[in-house]
C-alpha cells in the first residue's frame, strides 16, 4: 500500500479531531473495553486493517489506538489517564478522532499461501480485522492459524469470536499463568508454533504484541523457514501527532505513524537489535 | 510389546537421530500408560523414577499455593517430554502433574535407563543431550514469561 507523505495528509483540519459518539461499550477484560463509534458529521472513514486513529478524550488528552473493527471499533486497554478516560466513556459520550493513519497489513498478499497470525495480549485487537478479512477470503488461502497468547485466561479478548473462528480456521490459545480451573494451555505463544502445520516458504505471518514477544515470534518463524519478507509486524512507539511531524515515533530512518505501523521483518531486523532505538 | 514400542518411539521428535538398536534399548525400559482426565501423573515430593513422552492429550504442571490453590505453571502437550527429576538425586518430583484430558503416554523406567546409560556411555551422552535441549528450551520459555510482557510493568 502506498504510504501518504505528511504533506499530503496535512489538509486543512488534519490536526482537528472530528466528533464521534460512543454507540456501544463492552467490557472485554478487567481493564479493556471495546467501543463502537459513530461519526456525528459526515460518513465514517474508510479504514484498512492495521491502521490507527488518534483518539481524543476531551480535556484529558489524545492517544493512538489501533482500529479493531469496521464500522469503527476501538479496543482499548486502560493503562494511562487518556486510555482510562476513553474506556470510561459511556454510550452517548463524544470522543474526538483523527485519522485513520498508517499503512495496513498486506492481507491480500497471502493469497495462494498459508497464513499464521500470532497475537500477544492486546495485540489481537489490530489483528482482528486481519482475521475477519481472511475469513472473507477463506477460499483464497491455504491453512490459516491464529496463535494467541495472553497473560491469564481472564485477559483473553474476543472469547466468543474465538469460538466462532475455530469453525473456519485453527485457533490455538495459551496463557502465561492460570489457576487449576483452566483446561487450556499454559506457556509462551511461540511454543504453539511447534504444533502448527503450514508450508513455510509459502506462508505469510502477521504478528502483533509486545515488541519482545514479536522478536521471539519472528525468530521462531524464521527457524521454521518462513521468509523474513513474509513476516509482518506492527510496531509501537510513543506517538504525538500521528502525521509525521513530531518525530516521536521514529524507528531507524522511518516514522511509525507515517511509514508503519506495519513493517516486514526483513526491513525491521537491523533496527530491532539496536538498543534505545 | 517392546517391538511395538520401538515403532512408537520412531515417531517421537525427542528420539530423532537415535538408531534402531538404541530405540530397542529404550523400549526395553518403556511401557504404555493412560491417565483419565483429572488423574495425577505424579505428585510433588513423590519418588521420581520415570519420565513420560506424551502421545495424546495434555498434562498440567502445577504447584499448590497455600490459600491460593493449584497454580498451573506449564502444560505439556502431545509429542513433548514430561519429567526430568529421575535424572539426578534426590529423584523426587518438584511439582504436581495432572492430566487435563485423557492422556496416553509412554513411560520410561528411570532406574532401568540410568543403568543402560552407565553401561553404554555413548547412548547416555546422546540421551542427556536431548534432555539438555528440552531443559534449555523450557528455561528460555520460562525466562520469557518472567518478563511478564503482557503486564503493566513491561509497558513502562
Amino acid at each position: 500500500m502506498a504510504t501518504p507523505r505528511a504533506a499530503e495528509q496535512l489538509a486543512p483540519g488534519t490536526m482537528a479531531p472530528l466528533p464521534f459518539r460512543v454507540a456501544t461499550r463492552e467490557q472485554e477484560t478487567a481493564d479493556t473495553w471495546t467501543l463502537a463509534l459513530e461519526p456525528l458529521g459526515d460518513g465514517a472513514p474508510a479504514i484498512a486493517p492495521g491502521q490507527f486513529v488518534m483518539a481524543y478524550a476531551f480535556g484529558v488528552g489524545e492517544v493512538p489506538i489501533s482500529v479493531s473493527g469496521t464500522p469503527l471499533r476501538l479496543t482499548v486497554r486502560a493503562v494511562g489517564a487518556v486510555s482510562r478516560a476513553i474506556c470510561a466513556s459511556e454510550p452517548g459520550a463524544v470522543l474526538g478522532l483523527r485519522g485513520p493513519y498508517g499503512n495496513s497489513w498486506p492481507v491480500d498478499a497471502a493469497d495462494g499461501g498459508d497464513v499464521v497470525v500470532i497475537a500477544g495480549g492486546i495485540g489481537l485487537a489490530p489483528l482482528r480485522l486481519v482475521v475477519l478479512r481472511l475469513l472473507e477470503r477463506r477460499d483464497r488461502v491455504g491453512t490459516v492459524s491464529l496463535l494467541y497468547g495472553a497473560r491469564t485466561p481472564g485477559d483473553l479478548l474476543y472469547t466468543a469470536e474465538l469460538a466462532d473462528w475455530r469453525r473456519s480456521i485453527e485457533v490455538a490459545v495459551t496463557v502465561d499463568a492460570a489457576g487449576g480451573d483452566w483446561s487450556g494451555r499454559v506457556g509462551v505463544v511461540t511454543k504453539l508454533l511447534a504444533d502448527t502445520r503450514f508450508r513455510p516458504a509459502a506462508t505469510t505471518a502477521f504478528v502483533c504484541g509486545p515488541e519482545i514477544m514479536m522478536r521471539f515470534a519472528a525468530r521462531a518463524l524464521l527457524d521454521r523457514g518462513v521468509p523474513a519478507e513474509r513476516i509482518q509486524l506492527s510496531m509501537e512507539r510513543h506517538m504525538d501527532c500521528g502525521v509525521g511531524l513530531c518525530g516521536h515515533c521514529q524507528l531507524g530512518p522511518t516514522l511509525i505513524c507515517r511509514d508503519g505501523p506495519v513493517y516486514s521483518y526483513a526491513r525491521l531486523a537491523p533496527w530491532l537489535e539496536v538498543r534505545e532505538l | 510389546m517392546p517391538r511395538q514400542l520401538d515403532r512408537l518411539l520412531v515417531d517421537v521428535p525427542f528420539f530423532d537421530g537415535l538408531g534402531e538398536d538404541e530405540l530397542a534399548l529404550l523400549a526395553g525400559c518403556a511401557r504404555n500408560v493412560r491417565f483419565d482426565a483429572g488423574a495425577y501423573v505424579f505428585r510433588e515430593g513423590d519418588p521420581a523414577d520415570v519420565f513420560y513422552v506424551v502421545r495424546h492429550g495434555s498434562v498440567a504442571l502445577e504447584a499448590f499455593v497455600p490459600a491460593g490453590g493449584p497454580v498451573m505453571i506449564e502444560t505439556i502437550d502431545a509429542g513433548e517430554v514430561l519429567g526430568w527429576s529421575w535424572l539426578f538425586p534426590p529423584y523426587r518430583w518438584h511439582f504436581d502433574a495432572r492430566a487435563l484430558a485423557t492422556v496416553r503416554a509412554t513411560a520410561f523406567d528411570g532406574a532401568c535407563l540410568r543403568d543402560k546409560c552407565a553401561a553404554d556411555p555413548a547412548l547416555g551422552y546422546r540421551l542427556m543431550g536431548r534432555f539438555a535441549q528440552v531443559l534449555i528450551e523450557r528455561l528460555q520459555w520460562t525466562r520469557l514469561r518472567l518478563l511478564d510482557v503482557y503486564g503493566d510493568a513491561a509497558r513502562s
